[in-house]
């Protein structure tokens, strides 16, 4: 994305087997290999004392600086774990004297949300949606804005399967200007909104997030954003019976992931009837199935009523 | 924590300079006056590596106490709104990091202190950026070879309005084109707290044949209010920021 970065010197190619060193804190950890990379460090799989971690290392203090700041917040959010836990926060000055800040987390190993649905069945669509709005609407309880939402950001942890947030860089105070943004996920592009930090930016962003997984490509906006949004979510088979909240939330017409969460639950609820109610004139395995999944859904709704 | 007012130049050109003074120079004398210079210059989609032309970018920047970036057209709105901020940062570090020094020696920088404390400043550092009041100067080359880059500046300029107005503090933008007609600078927009109306005043930009950047940069310096730039000549210690005046 940013020309000049691949020009400077980064801390992107650290070998397997390099061992990392805390300036302050001591703590020694072993690189294993490479997870990613990204606008801002690399982020590695590392090992200490027989324990995977991920660990992030970039030679820019700042912006690492502001995202430990946001995990750390993340952190306080009572009984949940809204992106990765922080373990270790920490500077490593390496054997040629370059220095780098690091800060160490929770290994999250999972799937893109993409590879899983087509694994495992777009079905599952509907439960992703009431858990990420779930975690969306404790963040937003407790002040926050995710901001940088995108599939990217996202990895499904299996068993049981659960939606997870990795990237944390873009999580914004609610009321200030979005931090961190990506243009495809971001209203403001579209000319649907600002870029306040509000529980909306993050609806929007929500709906773009499903809109990419089920098109399994961003798309153009063309001459008139809006209409272009509303075909695309038209066209897409796999969210029919989410549209009317989907649309809701383009349109920035929720201002709380609850309500938001509510209705994709009744839309869950409503096809599930309508498909017992036809199962039960011409019994199709294939409805038997989807219902059963559906019923999954309604079940995941119903738990998390009772927390 | 005392509320300031940012002043940034955000200069958009496609190539170097070829009149008047050495525009790194114009930018060290701006960066003095508390006035930051940021560059973003503007790839063809078909270059493929940095064109030597395209260096001055980077040395104006540093020179300017600004954020540099080369960008291919289609992601200029992403850029022009990252580097902003990017600068804001930097310049509201680099005044904690001389309130920094006041208190720990000349030894106290951000990296001489433990991450927890580090942490705090940070915090403090992004508050201001939230809620300071910020001024940019946005200026345009609109020699011959960018006449076709200008549609994207302009969606550009919007998209950065829409970044910064979503801030608490306040903003003040103004758009100049260089060359002017007679002058070294043309002003295109006046200070204005929004940038949503200049798509009347776009296409009225004429393209010519030289690019006077450092002129242009000297004579952007003087667009900022004339109050502020003697008061900080005066004071001296207060390179990026300072108090109010509007
Ligand atoms: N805690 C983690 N566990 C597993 N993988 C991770 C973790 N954090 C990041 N990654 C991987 O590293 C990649 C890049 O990290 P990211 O934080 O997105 O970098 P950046 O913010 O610089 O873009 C991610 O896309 C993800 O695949």
């Amino acid at each position: 994305m940013m020309m000049n970065e691949a020009s400077k010197k980064q801390a992107t190619d650290l070998k397997p087997g390099t061992q990392i060193t805390g300036k302050w804190h001591g703590k020694r950890y072993l690189i294993k290999k490479k997870l990613g990379a990204g606008a801002i460090g690399a982020v590695y799989l590392s090992e200490a004392g027989g324990q995977p971690a991920a660990l992030k290392i970039s030679e820019k203090g700042t912006s690492m600086t502001v995202e430990v700041n946001v995990l750390k917040s993340l952190g306080k959010v009572q009984g949940n774990r809204l992106g990765p836990y922080l373990l270790d926060v920490d500077d490593w000055v390496s054997p040629s004297g370059e220095a780098y800040s690091f800060y160490v987390m929770e290994y999250l190993q999972g799937k893109s949300l993409a590879s899983f649905l087509q694994s495992r069945g777009s079905e599952w669509t509907g439960v992703f949606m009431l858990q990420l709005l779930e975690d969306l609407e404790k963040l937003h309880q407790s002040g926050w804005v995710f901001g940088d939402l995108k599939t990217d950001n996202l990895l499904v942890v299996d068993a049981p399967p659960r939606l997870r947030w990795v990237d944390v860089g873009g999580t914004t105070k609610i009321g200030r200007a979005i931090k961190e943004y990506t243009e495809f996920y971001d209203r403001g592009y579209w000319g649907m909104g600002s870029r306040k930090a509000e529980p909306s930016y993050d609806l929007f962003a929500f709906v773009m997030v499903f809109l990419h997984v089920s098109h399994g490509k961003r798309f153009e906006k063309g001459v008139n954003p809006e209409r272009t949004l509303f075909k695309k979510l038209d066209e897409a088979k796999t969210l029919v019976p989410y549209r009317e909240p989907l649309k809701k939330a383009l349109q920035g017409r929720y201002h709380s992931s609850l309500i938001m969460k509510q209705e994709i639950a009744a839309a869950i609820n409503h096809t599930r009837s309508r498909r017992t109610a036809r199962q039960n004139k011409h019994k199709s395995p294939v409805l038997l199935e989807m219902g059963g999944i559906s019923a999954l859904g309604a079940v995941y709704y119903l738990i998390s009523l009772l927390f | 924590m005392r509320k300031g007012t940012l002043k940034q130049i955000l200069l958009l050109t496609d190539g170097c300079s070829n009149k008047g003074e050495d525009p790194a120079l114009a930018a060290a004398v701006a960066y003095e006056q508390g006035i930051a210079v940021n560059v973003i210059g503007i790839l063809e989609d078909e270059q493929t590596e940095q064109p030597e032309g395209l260096k001055e970018v980077e040395d104006i920047a540093l020179s300017g106490g600004g954020v540099s970036q080369l960008v291919y057209p289609e992601v200029l709105s992403q850029t022009v709104q990252m580097v902003t901020k990017q600068a804001m940062t930097q310049t509201l570090q680099g005044f904690v990091n001389k309130e920094l020094k006041q208190i720990l020696g000349s030894e106290g920088s951000m990296e001489e202190l433990e991450p927890e404390k580090r942490g705090e400043i940070m915090e403090a550092v992004e508050d201001m950026g939230e809620t300071c009041d910020l001024e940019v100067l946005v200026l345009v080359d609109t020699s011959a070879s960018m006449s076709n880059k200008l549609p994207t500046v302009k969606e550009a300029l919007i998209d950065l309005s829409i970044s910064l107005n979503a801030r608490i503090g306040r903003n003040r933008f103004s758009i100049y084109s260089f060359p002017g007609k007679r002058k070294d600078i043309q002003k295109v927009l006046d200070w204005s707290p929004k940038l949503d109306d200049i798509s009347s005043v776009f296409p009225k930009l004429t393209s010519g044949g030289i690019t006077p950047t450092g002129p242009a940069i000297r004579e952007a310096m003087y667009q900022f209010g004339k109050k502020s730039l003697l008061r900080s000549l005066r004071n001296d210690d207060e390179r990026g920021i300072e108090e109010t005046g509007y």
